[in-house]
């Protein structure tokens, strides 16, 4: 006689901890032969409220650690994924990806948080610069995180794309709070759960899986939300996230190009510039 | 310990080293970049038409017509005091100087020279320009060169002891010398191009007037730089704050370096706009100048011929 | 202990100033003026002109072509065909040459502009003289350098030039903010649409001018005047590849939401409201200089105006007195006469909204104190003035006044400084006056500004980035940082 799975209950991941939507709704997630392979929490538009509060309230401390505590945490979590690497491997496998295509995207997404943590202690050096102004002025532009940044996730690849979006907003020190792809959600789940086992501060991840539609447009108009990364929205998603984000000029990026590049993450600074005289 | 009562102590021991140092560190620092945006934003000043002639009218009215060289003697002070007295032969309506400053032997041939004619007789003293000598011969300085017949004296700091952190010597000794100036004025020179920094501007200037100062001078005209816009500014805020805690009105006189009328407008600009008219008289500022009144005569005769000077019309003196 | 001088109590303490009131004869000013496109001065199709005003007096200076949608049809076609047939694959070194001759020539008009700007915006001579005008021509240099050494900028980035710029500029700075939007996008390789703002086109005109006589190619640089219309039109036009903007934060959200979905690229400056914040330590006389310079320079119509002044509660009594005493020493009137600190405000309109405002701020208790000084008969002018006794919750407090304007509030640490100049919806500059260094230091990471003077206000410079947070908008403006807004990086 067969042994019965334990099977998994995928809630979401916000302020560190795992709760099931308040609304109490989930949604199936369903495998590559359409089999449903786990119901997922449909995060509703006040778990997303939740979500934005404790990520600001998580902002002072993430983006006021040093770059290189940053950078340390950010390679612990690829030390965690690592860790998971079969568990995401069988999760992409499972949503229709052949075996050495899930095994490369694992191997590719670790290795792109390790990239993106060897940024935290040197994007400032890149993106910043001391200004030669026509005075007696010291004049340094520095980029510093722009706050809490909504990041649409793309639907694919569910775990690489992920990590390309999250790792870049997480460098310079900003929170957020995610929208996984709708299509394939476990594997977000499962790096939530990296998260947590890892040294990132509660709240500065914040993960929701659910209906895109139903979220976005709340994310879109929330009005302490500094950013939203659009790279995984569709067409008409996109059009409602820029429409949004007019009621607080939030900043949209829409940088879909690079997969792994420092200018996306200054695409998720501001710019400071620091005026000083210098004299006796 | 604030301004006032820094002024009104008379009884040494209540003014110490260590309760004017405190006092000097409570005082606000000063920016050295933000003073000079200060004084070149206020150069921008047009001064045009009957402003102009009434400025340069009050230059010479506010001039210590100055010689303090080793080569001085009875018959140069007799010219000085002739061009005091009367700087333009030619045009009878044009005022006569403050006063002519001169070392202290010469005392004696200035206040016989200018006897009469409203010139003021001011000395330099306490050892200028270096004022490193003993406290007795200082005193004993100040009162013979009063004794001789000058009006004002323009005594120096201790620079080293205020660089020094000395401060109660240099409160001391200003102190003393007012006392020992009696009637006369007392113009404390701070010799500010050695003081380096605005900040020890701004806490001698305050130290000198708690200390009695009627006027805060810059400089002795034998250090380079001698006065400058930005210091005389600090001065002027320094002057403000005293008066703003004690009403005492303190005069000021910027000395050394300034040869143009053009120069010398740029002073009255920051005068008038710091201090304001209470200030914009001969009894509370003065210029220490030589080559400066020429200029301004100049200037005058352009004014009121249209056409440009020459040096040759005007005496040297 | 504070007492006044002996004469300030009555009147202003200045010994006067005879008049010093500069040249007009230095400006040509035509009496009518069409648009600029493809090269050449043109009526506009629409067939509708406007009159521009001297806020000083009141009086027409000249009659503006007003641009339709048929002319900014026009405008942006000379601009795409310029890009493509000889801006866009011109190499980076003639371009950097066309950008120095720019700058050269605008320093050889620089006082024939300076006095146009100030007739037609009522910005005292001096501050046009030497201020903006200046700027400008420090901005086409610093930029021309830029054109030839694109790959340089940031490390690995291969940029490119986006295309068509349609750029709309405000009131406050005319021909400044036209060398803010100019310089970099001409440098970066794009060519321009450029609407100026409706009250002040005439410095934009004669810079168009110059660009004829500076022979850059036509269709490059196209100065479309009219309002808000005219800019609507720039900014939605279909073959528009990026939009910037300087001005209200109202406006900016209208533009932002008129792009949202045409993937259009955008950089938006807009308002602010800056603390400016005033430690017992400060060096006081400075301080005093760089509130009055943060509130009254440009008669307050500055986006990054220092118009919130939180003073450390220990100082707050000697501290308004000097500002009291100070204030009383700015001259008020005529923006020609070369001693004017304070000019004439830009429009009737916008001396209604600073009035209501002001008179918020009466009836919500806080106190007021003006100067005692006269004010021209004629033209739009209003009095320095300042509030004490403000709480964050007034609306003075609160909104921009883009006026001669400062709330006084109190703070008592450096936390509470911090909170409170950060309590706003806006983020575009701070000021922080504080003799500690290490204190500066604390500040400047913790206020939400792009920028953050310490004991020092009001400084620009074309190499030193300019821009907001949070509702003041996003993108930079000078610097390196400034030619991304032109440049496509997106494949890093």
């Amino acid at each position: 006689m067969s042994r019965l799975d334990v099977k998994k209950t995928y809630k979401l991941y916000v302020g560190g901890k795992f709760p099931r939507s308040e609304s109490g709704r989930s949604y199936p997630a369903v495998g590559g032969d359409g089999e449903v392979l786990a119901r997922m929490a449909r995060a509703s538009r006040k778990d997303l409220r939740d979500a934005v509060r404790v990520a600001r309230s998580a902002l002072d401390g993430w983006a006021g650690a040093t770059g290189y505590n940053r950078g340390q945490v950010l390679y612990r979590v690829a030390e965690t994924l690592e860790d998971r690497k079969d568990t995401f491997v069988e999760q992409l496998t499972m949503t229709g990806a052949n075996r050495q295509a899930a095994r490369r995207e694992v191997a590719a997404g670790i290795d792109r948080m390790v990239w993106y943590a060897g940024w935290a202690d040197k994007f400032v050096q890149i993106l910043g610069n001391l200004n030669p102004v026509a005075g007696p002025f010291f004049n340094i532009s520095v980029p510093e995180p722009t706050g809490v940044v909504g990041i649409v996730a793309p639907e694919a690849p569910a775990l690489l794309g992920l990590i390309s979006r999250l790792a870049p907003v997480l460098v310079p020190g900003n929170t957020t709070v995610v929208l996984a792809s709708e299509r394939h959600p476990m594997p977000a789940i499962t790096l939530a759960e990296a998260l947590h086992s890892s040294d990132v501060p509660p709240g500065v991840v914040n993960i929701l899986t659910g209906r895109k539609d139903e979220l976005i447009g709340v994310l879109a108009d929330h009005m302490d939300v500094n950013a939203v990364d659009a790279g995984g929205a569709a067409g008409d998603q996109l059009t409602r996230i820029q429409q949004g984000a007019v009621h607080n000029v939030k900043r949209v990026v829409t940088m879909n190009g690079p997969t792994q590049s420092p200018y996306l993450i200054a695409a998720f600074t501001e710019t400071k510039t620091v005026w000083h005289p210098k004299g006796l | 310990m604030t301004l006032a009562t820094a002024h009104a102590s008379v009884l040494p021991d209540r003014v110490t080293t260590a309760t004017l140092r405190s006092f000097l560190r409570s005082v606000p620092s000063v920016d050295e970049v933000g003073a000079a945006e200060r004084v070149a934003a206020l150069s921008t000043r047009s001064i045009k038409r009957e402003s102009k002639r009434a400025a340069l009218d009050l230059m010479i009215r506010m001039m210590d017509l100055t010689t303090l060289e080793g080569k001085d003697t009875p018959g140069r002070i007799a010219q000085l005091a002739a061009k005091a007295i009367r700087p333009d032969p030619t045009q009878p309506s044009i005022p006569s100087v403050a006063a002519v400053c001169v070392y202290p032997n010469m005392v004696p041939y200035a206040v016989g020279a200018t006897e009469g004619s409203g010139v003021r007789v001011a000395s330099v003293a306490t050892y200028f320009p270096s004022g490193l000598a003993d406290i007795r011969l200082k005193l004993e300085e100040a009162k013979m060169v009063v004794a001789a017949g000058a009006d004002e004296v323009d005594m120096v700091i201790d620079r080293g002891a205020f660089l020094a952190g000395d401060y109660f010597r240099v409160f001391d000794e200003v102190r003393r010398v007012k006392e020992a100036c009696g009637d006369a004025h007392l113009k404390v020179i701070l010799e500010t191009g050695e003081l380096a920094t605005l900040d020890n501007v701004r806490r001698a200037s305050l130290l000198a007037m708690a200390a009695g100062a009627d006027f805060i001078k810059t400089s002795t005209g034998k250090v380079t730089p001698a006065a400058t816009l930005p210091v005389t500014l600090v001065m002027l805020e320094a002057i403000r704050d005293f008066f703003d805690a004690t009403g005492v009105m303190v005069g000021m006189k910027p000395a050394g370096g300034i040869r143009t009328s053009k120069e010398a407008m740029r002073y009255l600009v920051v005068l008038n706009e710091t201090l304001g008219e209470p200030w914009m008289t001969p009894d509370r500022f003065r210029f220490g100048a030589s080559s400066l009144l020429n200029d301004v005569l100049m200037q005058i005769r352009w004014l009121e011929t249209g056409r440009y000077a020459s040096p040759d019309y005007f005496t040297k003196d | 202990m504070s007492r006044s001088l002996p004469t300030t109590s009555h009147r202003p303490l200045l010994w006067e100033y005879a008049r010093s009131t500069e040249s007009t004869e230095i400006v040509d000013i035509e009496e009518s003026y069409g648009l600029f496109i493809d090269g050449e001065f043109r009526k506009p199709k629409s067939g509708r002109t406007f009159p521009t005003i001297n806020p000083a007096t009141e009086e027409r200076l000249s009659t503006v072509a007003e641009a339709g949608e048929a002319d900014i049809d026009d405008a942006v076609a000379a601009a795409r065909a310029a890009f493509d047939g000889v801006w866009g694959s011109m190499s980076g070194a003639e371009r950097a040459k066309h950008l120095f001759r720019l700058a050269r020539m605008v320093q050889e008009r620089s006082r024939e502009l300076a006095v146009l700007e100030t007739l037609d915006g009522g910005k005292p001579i001096k501050e046009s003289r030497d201020v903006d005008i200046p700027l400008v021509a420090a901005h086409f240099f610093y930029h021309a350098g830029w054109a030839d050494k694109l790959d340089y900028l940031f490390p690995g980035m291969r940029p490119r030039a986006l295309g068509v710029a349609g750029q709309v500029i405000p009131w406050n700075f005319p021909l400044l903010m036209l060398a803010w939007k100019v310089a970099p996008a001409m440098a970066a390789g794009n060519t321009v649409v450029l609407k100026p703002a409706e009250t002040t086109p005439l410095t934009a005109l004669a810079f168009a001018s110059i660009a004829v006589e500076a022979g850059l190619p036509p269709g490059v640089l196209n100065v479309v005047t009219g309002a808000g219309a005219t800019g609507a039109a720039v900014v939605g036009h279909p073959d528009v590849d990026k939009v910037a903007f300087t001005g209200s934060t109202a406006v900016g959200k209208v533009i932002q939401d008129r792009l949202a979905g045409s993937g259009k690229r955008l950089t938006l400056e807009l308002g602010g409201k800056a603390a400016h914040v005033i430690f017992e330590d400060a060096p006081i006389d400075q301080a005093i200089e760089g509130v009055i310079n943060g509130i009254f320079f440009n008669q307050g119509h500055v986006c990054c105006a220092g118009s919130r002044l939180l003073v450390e509660e220990s100082i707050h009594d000697r501290f308004v007195d000097k500002l009291k005493r100070r204030l009383s020493t700015l001259r008020v009137g005529d923006p020609m006469d070369k001693n004017t600190d304070v000019g004439a405000i830009n429009s009737r309109e916008q001396l209604e909204k600073i009035t209501e405002l002001v008179d918020s701020g009466v009836s919500e208790g806080a106190e007021m104190f003006q100067p005692d000084c006269a004010l021209p008969e004629r033209g739009f002018f209003f009095r320095p003035t300042l509030f004490t006794g403000v709480s964050q919750s007034h609306r003075i407090a609160q909104e921009e006044i883009f006026g001669p304007v400062l709330a006084i509030l109190t703070f008592r640490t450096p936390e509470e400084a911090v909170e409170k100049a950060n309590n706003t919806p806006y983020g575009l500059s701070a000021g922080v006056w504080t003799t500690k260094g290490s204190r500066i230091l604390w500040m400047a990471d913790r206020m939400k500004a792009g920028v953050v003077w310490a004991n020092t206000y009001n400084k620009f410079d074309p190499t030193s980035p300019f821009g907001g947070y949070k509702e003041s908008g996003f993108g930079r403006e000078g610097g390196r940082h400034g030619l991304l807004g032109y440049l496509d990086w997106s494949e890093g």
